[in-house]
């Protein structure tokens, strides 16, 4: 077996799922960024874009003065924050999904929601100044974060963390932060109304600090699933088969979940809490792409930042007033996974 | 210590929380050779086999392979030696076939690289082996249980390994396809010199094909030795505490064992 054919067969092209996906989502934020109150047109939208890029300030002349003020500063940190997000849940829910063996996992199953909540509303409740405007997330994620580690302490024993107690922990975790979220919701007073709207999820008012920290997060996340994506992928075979092709279960186990529930966490503490992204996004591409993490991810990432923003458009330019992004994609994706988890039940019982 | 040993265990033990499962055991298996793996359940049988694939630890104890403690060996390495085969596999993903025995040649394909020539031709080879060839598109989750079951053991296959450690690899087979692989890795022991330790809850197909057994009862080896040495009346009554009748069978060619019910 030590004699190897220098020949490569010919790899089944990736790129070819992310072609369309990537040319697509370039669309969509130049035709987001156009709308809203005020409409620019798409040339504009890119010639303003160029000449902030650029720093020419030729490109923009004749452009309304306000228009550059609009795009730049405005409409793309928002656009550019919700497609960032949705791209990192939907990486996070194909980590999740295959750590925990379970297609129906998704970011916030182990209680991280619930803990970046948890952190979000004391933040609202106590206001501690010295954070400043960003108080919130840095709870949010200092919850998320605490909630994670927590969980994984409950699920190990002797150095190993298992699936079933992994998911088992987060129900339990996630309970008791939610009974902890009503607490200070009770005692929140006047603050409750902030909490709830937090809650609820909302990309209004993002800044490009939040665009650059989501994307710097998103970034370092993507690529270290990327990097262990075949792992992945021999993951679902069980521990032991993969232990036996090379793999040491465990370490990569605990390497992805970090790594998914830091990009999770850094999303819910600018966001609030958005769900169904990350759920149904790995669902649906598994359909299309197929199971393989080294086309999923990508995939999953490219599609679930399309949906996102095209999500946040609506509830920001289409609808008369505007719905927490939250809610939407819980409204349009729940009724869209009972419809698929129907039919993936029905297909299964009909085959046996 | 013996110099021809594929495998060396000196007074290895093994705990599930505070239970022990593996207790004080000791074994030494020569190269090449089909290795029958018998006793009741519960007795360590499949931690036994994890052991060797380095899937579990020891708890005190070692394990030699080739002379080399098993721990020293780069994961990937021993990937490219040993495979195993489980019992129990609940696979939730739409993975394809072909998919799914390509990943048995993970150990020997770098990261991010495609499979190379040699690699596919391997794996088409195998799934021809199996007769899976014919559903290699389709996706393993919907597959009959005998059916998956036969492309985890291609997926072993794939890694081309000289040691194949079976957990009662075949349990969900029809008898055509248990016959079938049994008879492949048969070939692989006679022609490829490969060692196969397989645990088998089947006596008679344990005598018609294994050339040594190993008896092991409550976390020990209780006896091993050659086919014909151990496999007598005496023995099955210690072990598994059944009445029974072993002999001599033409048509097999080897020991079988035949049993009679008994009114209760």
């Amino acid at each position: 077996m030590s004699v190897r054919k220098e020949k490569w067969a010919p790899s089944e092209t990736v790129s070819a799922h992310l072609i369309l996906p990537g040319v697509l989502l370039v669309l969509v934020v130049i035709i987001s960024t156009g709308m809203g109150y005020v409409h620019i047109s798409a040339i504009d939208v890119i010639r303003i874009i160029l000449s902030g890029i650029m720093g020419n300030h030729g490109l923009v002349v004749g452009i309304n003065k306000v228009f550059p003020y609009v795009v730049l500063d405005v409409r793309l940190p928002r656009v550019l924050t919700a497609a960032i997000v949705g791209a990192g849940l939907s990486i996070a829910g194909v980590v999740f999904q295959g750590i925990l063996l379970n297609p129906l996992a998704d970011p916030y199953t182990l209680g991280i929601s619930a803990g970046a909540a948890f952190g979000a509303s004391i933040a609202l409740l106590l206001d501690p100044r010295f954070l400043g405007i960003y108080s919130i997330p840095v709870f949010a994620f200092a919850g998320a974060v605490a909630t994670l580690f927590t969980v994984m302490s409950l699920s190990s024993s002797g150095g190993t963390i298992s699936c079933n107690s992994l998911i088992l922990s987060g129900i339990i975790v996630a309970a008791i932060l939610s009974a902890g979220i009503s607490f200070l919701k009770y005692v929140a007073d006047e603050q409750v109304s902030i909490i709830i709207f937090w809650l609820m999820g909302s990309f209004a008012s993002k800044t490009w600090t939040d665009v650059l920290l989501t994307f710097l997060f998103v970034s370092i996340g993507f690529i270290i699933c990327t990097f262990l994506a075949r792992d992945l992928n021999i993951m679902s075979l069980g521990d032991r088969s993969a232990s036996s092709l090379g793999i040491n279960p465990n370490r990569t186990r605990i390497t992805l979940l970090v790594t998914a529930s830091l990009i999770t966490a850094i999303c819910v503490s600018v966001s609030g809490i958005i769900g169904f992204v990350g759920l149904i996004i790995p669902h649906l591409m598994r359909f299309i792409v197929g199971s393989d993490s080294r086309r999923l991810i990508p995939a999953s990432a490219l599609t679930g930042a399309i949906l996102l923003l095209t999500a946040d458009t609506i509830t920001r330019a289409v609808l008369p007033t505007e719905i927490p992004i939250g809610v939407l994609t819980a409204l349009i994706g729940g009724p869209f996974f009972c419809y698929i988890f129907k039919k993936r039940h029905m297909a299964l019982n009909s085959g046996q | 210590m013996d110099n021809n040993a594929i495998f060396e265990i000196r007074d290895m033990s093994f705990y599930f929380g505070k239970i022990k499962a593996i207790d004080g055991l000791s074994l030494t298996i020569s190269p090449s050779g089909f290795w029958g793996l018998l006793g009741p359940n519960g007795c360590g049988k499949s931690t036994l086999l994890d052991l060797l694939a380095r899937c579990k630890t020891p708890g005190s104890g070692a394990i030699k392979y080739q002379g080399r403690d098993i721990g020293d060996y780069v994961r990937k390495d021993l990937a490219k030696e040993i495979a195993l085969v489980p019992q129990d596999f609940y696979i939730n993903f739409s993975f394809t076939v072909k998919e799914i025995v390509l990943m048995g040649r993970h150990p020997y394909i770098p990261r991010f690289a495609s499979p190379s020539m040699y690699d596919l031709k391997i794996v088409d080879h195998v799934m021809e082996l199996l007769e899976i060839a014919k559903f290699k598109d389709k996706y393993i989750t919907e597959l009959s249980g005998g059916e998956k079951q036969r492309v985890i053991f291609a997926r072993a296959l794939a890694q081309d390994t000289p040691v194949l450690l079976l957990d009662e690899a075949t349990s969900n087979m029809d008898i055509q396809f248990t016959l079938d692989i049994l008879n492949i890795v048969l070939k692989g022991v006679e022609t490829g010199r490969k060692t196969v330790i397989a645990a088998l809850h089947n006596l008679n197909l344990a005598a018609a094909y294994c050339d040594r057994l190993i008896f092991m009862k409550s976390g020990r080896v209780l006896s091993e030795g050659s086919l014909d040495d151990m496999l007598t009346e005496q023995n099955l009554l210690e072990v598994f505490g059944i009445e029974s009748h072993v002999y001599f069978d033409e048509y097999t060619e080897s020991k079988q064992v035949a049993f009679r019910r008994r009114r209760i």
